[in-house]
């Protein structure tokens, strides 16, 4: 909160004077807000820093809570047979029950949407296909992959859609700065207010 | 209101004029159907020995069989005992409050439902905040606490050709009353900073379903519950703790919540990532749902046993705000009539509407519409789909969340269907 500089009152006119007083109720309404950040029922206790890391599984689009190690697409494409990723998702990335990993041939100077639906290709973020390997794969065996093989498995997948050479190696400085496709070819939803329509326009 | 009490004397005109027909043609007795003739009061079948079962948690009729179904083209629970989708029985409800045990379900990959011991659960919130706090259970039942009753929708629900039910057409939605604490009061407590945009909420089943949800809608109205109809909440709804944010979509109300974390960007998690589009219509009507209602009896399936008087009766919600009105038609759209709402209409909820009718047997179509406190009106398939054409192309999809006007056709031998095309 930004409180008015006392000089101003010193240096204007009494007009402004008036103002700055009109306006002292307005401050300490806002210096009660500023204490209202403080908990107000102190109910529950506060997790150690150590807690919240091991917690906090939630990768953003900048990668700040990734975990550090590495990974290759080498690696990765061991770790995608030993792991089971093919029995489900195809050997080659498709054909499996699972969803597809491989994008669809598009012909050349395709659109990124016309991949089809496929993580490793479609997602703006490289963060979201690395959060996603983390927290729910391989299925039944859900968070037990090694930091190490999400990097790797990540790397393999990206590798598979030629978002990466043959032979990168993925941390948690490079993994955030790929250049997904679709980086900036996705639109956000409208900013959310209670009581507004779906849709500016839209009548239904 | 005048509005109103207008149509409902025209009403009684046209009613007394539809009995005065029957009354003239006299081919029919004027108290509709006839029963099998009982030669003596009604008896039930048997008598219920009390048992211990009964004592601690009592029970449904025998004879009252309303189950849900799998939904979504696949078995729940699968060879493996994952769930997907399952769907309500809309065309059985009364009132407004769907039963606990008949709530629709949805998961996003199919799971196993955690069986979570509640005096182990914690919610952890945490981020940009000033104080990051854990909760157990216990803690969060001391926090000022709100009950309110929201429905969820899963915005797969749409109605399909193939559909025969409301079951299948609309049952992945449902209503609750839903007791807890508000994500706001919790936010406060941990003392949000001004540059947090979002929160990322996130659940304990096996993928760990996280969802990113705008801080506005955050502080606004979203709800930590641990009650539902009265009780716990479900296992299949989040036991011990679910978010619930009222009116979104249903896969932002994270279930089996263990995290809050407060964020200044979208996360594009998985969950966020299903909802990836370039086309900013297509992501705007993907989010909140729509003004939207369904007539559940008679709806599809079922069979009218002959002309004569009925309470034609629907659910309507919408994810701007309270239910205003409700509609019908029974000519296929070309007329509509104001429709009573039963009880009070309360924001983001199933709001109940009746219909007095009388059915003079011939084949008919049934439709309502609903229109919301901001607004927004229920758009019928038709334009829906004139929206989503262009010039050179007929849409056959409505795109976002699908909450176009549902009509159900009565034939003349008094079976209705879905008349979809």
């Amino acid at each position: 909160m930004r409180l008015a500089k006392p000089s101003t009152i010193k240096r204007g006119t009494a007009l402004r004077a008036l103002r700055t007083l009109l306006l002292l109720p307005l401050l300490v309404i806002g210096l009660v807000s500023v204490q209202a950040q403080s908990p107000t029922y102190g109910v529950g206790r506060t997790p150690t820093e150590n807690e919240i890391r091991l917690w906090d599984i939630a990768i953003g689009p900048r990668g700040e809570e990734l975990p550090a190690g590495s990974g290759s697409v080498d690696m990765g494409s061991e770790l995608y047979l030993s792991k089971g990723c093919a029995g489900c998702h195809g050997t080659t990335g498709s054909g499996g029950m699972a969803p597809r990993l491989i994008k669809r041939d598009a012909g050349p100077n395709a659109d990124p949407w016309d991949y089809g639906r496929v993580l490793p290709i479609r997602s703006p973020y490289a963060t979201t296909v690395w959060d996603f390997i983390n927290r729910a794969m391989p299925l039944g065996a859900e968070g037990t992959l090694t930091a190490d093989e999400v990097y790797s498995l990540t790397a393999y997948l990206f590798f598979l859609n030629d978002v990466v050479e043959d032979g990168t190696e993925l941390n948690e400085k490079t993994l955030p700065q790929i250049q997904m496709p679709n980086r900036s070819n996705w639109v956000q939803v409208p900013d959310w207010l209670p009581g507004q329509p779906r849709l500016e326009g839209y009548p239904y | 209101m005048s509005q109103k009490k207008t149509d409902r004397r025209e009403f009684l005109k046209r009613s007394a004029a539809v009995a005065g027909a029957v009354g003239l043609g006299a081919a029919k007795p004027a108290l509709g159907q006839d029963h099998e003739h009982t030669p003596v009061a009604p008896e039930p079948e048997a008598f219920i020995r009390g048992s211990d079962e009964m004592t601690a948690y009592g029970s449904r009729s025998r004879f009252v069989n309303s189950v849900r179904i799998p939904h979504g083209g696949r078995e729940s629970p699968d060879a493996f005992g994952l769930d997907f989708h399952i769907a309500t029985p809309l065309q059985d409800s009364v009132g407004e409050i769907t039963p606990s045990s008949l709530h629709y379900m949805g998961t996003t990959r199919g799971s196993f439902v955690p069986d979570i011991d509640p005096d182990k659960h914690r919610l952890m919130v945490h981020g940009m905040v000033d104080n990051p706090i854990v909760f157990s259970m216990e803690d969060l039942k001391r926090m000022p606490s709100v009950t309110r009753k929201h429905f969820i929708e899963c915005a797969g629900n749409r109605s399909r050709s193939s559909h025969t039910t409301i079951q299948e057409t609309h049952g992945m939605t449902s209503n609750a009353e839903w007791t807890g604490v508000l994500l706001s009061t919790v936010l406060k407590e941990a003392g949000v900073h001004a540059d947090a945009d979002w929160v990322v909420a996130e659940g304990v089943e096996e993928v760990k379903g996280a969802s990113s949800i705008p801080m506005a809608k955050a502080m606004d109205d979203c709800l930590l519950c641990y009650g539902m109809n009265g009780e716990p909440v479900r296992p299949q709804q989040g036991f011990p703790l679910r978010l619930l944010a009222p009116g979104f979509e249903g896969i932002f109300n994270v279930k089996w919540l263990r995290r809050i974390k407060v964020v200044d960007e979208y996360y594009m998690t998985y969950n966020d990532y299903g909802h990836l589009t370039r086309d900013p219509v297509n992501a705007a009507l993907g989010y909140q749902i729509g003004p939207k209602s369904v007539i559940t009896y008679p709806s599809g399936g079922q069979q009218l046993p002959g002309a004569g008087f009925y309470e034609i009766g629907g659910l309507a919600w919408s994810g701007g705000g309270r239910v205003s009105r409700v509609e019908i038609s029974t000519d296929g759209g070309r007329s509509w009539t104001d429709a009573d709402i039963r009880g009070t209409a309360e924001p983001m909820a199933h709001t109940r509407f009746s219909y007095e009718w009388n059915w003079d047997g011939s084949e008919c179509e049934l439709q309502s519409r609903c229109i919301d406190e901001i607004g927004q009106i229920q758009p019928s398939r038709q334009q829906a789909l004139d929206f989503w054409s262009t010039d050179g192309e007929r849409a056959t999809f409505v795109k976002g969340q699908d909450n176009s006007i549902q009509p159900w056709r009565v034939a003349s031998d008094g079976s209705v269907h879905n008349a979809i095309s």
